[in-house]
């Protein structure tokens, strides 16, 4: 892509301190974010994918630190922010997020109204009259029937789906460039959950925002990604086009999310499973990270951890097994059937 | 189909919270049955009322009106204390939020064994020992896990100690309440493998509460679709996701989002109005429209799917 990158983080490295503990939470992760597009990052709890968007924000907890690398956005490195008062030139204004649980982030206390205001008040400097009318403006935005109601009512007025939307509001409230979703609907029911895909891709069009979605479900990802990077105890392993991720997948760890999906399964014979459980990050990582659950892994994987290998030109991933010099491996039989079944199971 | 034993038997089930002005139907008119040996799905969103009619069949949740029966046994209402125990013994429920259901100052020993305690299941200290030990080994978990804290465990972890605790009562039927919507991808697929595992090895009776159908698809024998405490559709699970017929089930099958870039973004997403529905004149009834398939509907919608399987 000639494009430039609206946002760009080269060899980011997070640690975290804990009881005298370093956990590298985030080892060497580049990411390119491309003005208007949808990006999914997808990977297990814990490999990352929260604390590494976090740290565009300024939102990593006390305990961690950015320790390297840089996130250029706008000309400046905001990796070397240390202030509140930087961060705020960003956060929420150019950059904002929809956590995962709209039962917990919102004030229950205050009315909704008044959370959407806050927004308005500290990054816009709306005031009084003016603040009430935008933020009635942004609940009809985000499909609330009755806003001038709704607006006066509380947290606990409002079923999940709903809340989620007004969750939308106070994080799309100051036109942000870049929306961060953080498991937008992990929390919500299927039928929520695809009118809230829905109108998360109404706004993104409207306003001209930029999405990276952070979620563990590969329908989401086959739903709203145009790209897709794979992540696994802190890196990016792969990353592609959707359909480069989901057709021509090479990582093995790709492999492993993909075939496990329950829709592929067959009644009566076992899902294929992912043995083991992902590195502990306390220590130092040898070699490539998943070798040892990987029951196809290269000796070489035990030795030296892979770089990046070309695929195509957006399709890059972080396997021995690409190497000129590996043996032949060939992709898994269920990466290659995933289509037709797919087709089948509808 | 030949004659199967039947394990549950609901018939009429009303289940209503709060009384007076303030009463609300949960769930309502609501008859099935269970067979021995098949995993029988209940899946609806949230507030549908489908963990309630769970939770009453553990006689958790009291009923206010309509049967429950288990082995043809009266279990609802009012029972003698000695069937009360039996129920409580053999119907077990596995529960959604590991990170919940877990005592947080309890050790799994304790945790897995409070069932055993509570009846006096175990001849003695050892003995007890052993049953624990046997359960965690059942579900994949270490015997030394024993001696350890819940939050030393993850999430997969911590759900395969709710299985333990379930397994440990010999149960005949297990409610499974969500089990696995707290779980992350690569672990759902090993609890899954588990209870099937664990159903052709003990030939264990499932009833699998879901909201999402795809999950629901690979493992259950007939599925029943719940919408507002009333089931809309019920029919063996390859016949509902070949041959939906209520709107609903269609809805909610719409919903699912498939892994697949190009058909997902392909599909068209089908929004079911309830309102679609004129019951004022046409009564509503249960029909059996096909041999196993059951809906919900009146005389000219019913004519309809009919229609709709011929065409």
């Amino acid at each position: 892509m000639g494009k430039q990158p609206l946002l760009s983080a080269k060899d980011i490295e997070i640690q975290f301190s804990l009881r005298g503990n370093i956990l590298k939470a985030i080892r060497k992760c580049s990411l390119d974010l491309y003005e208007g597009e949808t990006l999914a990052i997808v990977g297990e709890s814990g490999s990352g994918k929260s604390v590494f968007t976090k740290s565009f924000l300024g939102m990593l907890d006390a305990n961690g630190s950015i320790t390297g690398g840089s996130i250029m956005y706008e000309g400046v490195d905001i990796a070397k922010y240390k202030t509140e008062k930087e961060w705020l030139t960003i956060r929420g204004k150019k950059i904002s997020m929809v956590m995962q649980d709209p039962m917990t982030s919102l004030n229950p206390l205050k009315k909704i109204g008044k959370q959407i205001e806050e927004s308005l008040t500290l990054n816009q400097g709306l005031r009084g009259e003016a603040a009430k009318k935008e933020a009635i403006e942004m609940l009809k935005k985000v499909g609330i029937p009755d806003p001038e109601r709704r607006a006066n009512q509380y947290p606990h007025e409002f079923s999940g789906g709903m809340r989620q939307r007004v969750v939308i509001a106070i994080a799309v409230a100051c036109r942000p460039q870049i929306l961060i979703c953080d498991e937008p609907t992990t929390a919500l029911d299927v039928t929520i959950q695809a009118q809230i895909l829905d109108l998360i891709r109404a706004l993104q069009k409207e306003l001209n925002m930029t999405v990276i979605y952070i979620t563990h479900d590969l329908g989401v990802v086959a739903n709203v990604a145009d790209r897709v990077a794979v992540m696994y105890a802190g890196q990016i392993v792969e990353y592609g086009t959707v359909n480069e991720i989901f057709y021509n997948a090479w990582h093995p760890y790709t492999w492993a999310l993909l075939s496990s999906l329950p829709q592929l399964g067959v009644k009566g014979e076992d899902l294929p499973t992912i043995d083991g459980t992902p590195p502990n990050l306390f220590f130092e990582v040898k070699g490539d990270a998943f070798a040892p659950r990987n029951r196809q892994a290269l000796a070489i994987d035990f030795e030296e951890e892979p770089p990046y290998f070309e695929v195509s030109e957006t399709h890059r991933a972080k396997t021995w097994y690409l190497d000129p010099r590996a043996p032949r491996i060939e992709q898994p039989d269920s990466i290659k059937r995933l289509r037709e079944q797919m087709a089948k199971a509808r | 189909m030949p004659e199967r034993e039947k394990l549950i038997e609901i018939k009429d089930l009303q289940i209503t919270f709060g009384s007076g002005r303030k009463k609300f139907v949960a769930v309502d008119h609501v008859n099935f049955d269970i067979y021995k040996g098949e995993t029988f799905s209940l899946v609806g969103e949230s507030g549908s009322g489908k963990t309630t009619i769970g939770r009453a069949i553990t006689r958790i949740n009291p009923v206010s009106a309509g049967e429950i029966l288990f082995k043809g046994q009266r279990i609802s209402g009012r029972i003698s204390k000695e069937l009360d125990r039996e129920v409580i013994k053999k119907c077990q429920m596995i529960f959604q939020d590991p990170m919940a259901s877990l005592n947080e100052r309890a050790k799994v020993d304790y945790i897995v064994s409070e069932g055993l305690i509570n009846f006096r299941l175990y001849k003695d200290e050892e003995d007890r020992k052993r049953k624990v030990e046997e359960a965690l080994r059942e579900v994949g978990l270490l015997p030394e896990f024993a001696s350890r804290f819940p939050h030393e465990f993850s999430g997969g972890q911590r759900q395969r100690i709710g299985i333990a605790r379930a397994l440990i009562m010999e149960p005949e039927f297990v409610v499974a309440d969500e089990p696995i919507s707290a779980l992350d991808v690569s672990i759902r697929a090993q609890v899954l493998n588990l209870l099937n595992r664990l159903k052709a090895s003990r030939g264990l009776t499932y009833l699998f509460i879901a909201h999402d159908l795809s999950v629901v698809r690979f493992i259950s024998d007939r599925i029943a679709v719940i919408h507002k405490g009333r089931i809309v559709e019920l029919a063996e699970a390859e016949e509902l996701f070949l041959h939906p017929l209520h709107p609903y089930t269609k809805a909610l099958l719409s919903a699912v989002p498939i892994p697949d870039p190009e058909l997902e973004k392909k599909k068209k997403l089908v929004v079911y109005d309830p309102t679609m529905h004129d019951y004022s004149t046409d009564q509503p009834i249960w029909e059996e429209i096909l041999p196993g398939h059951f809906i919900y509907g009146n005389k000219k919608e019913l004519e309809g799917y009919r229609r709709e399987i011929n065409a």
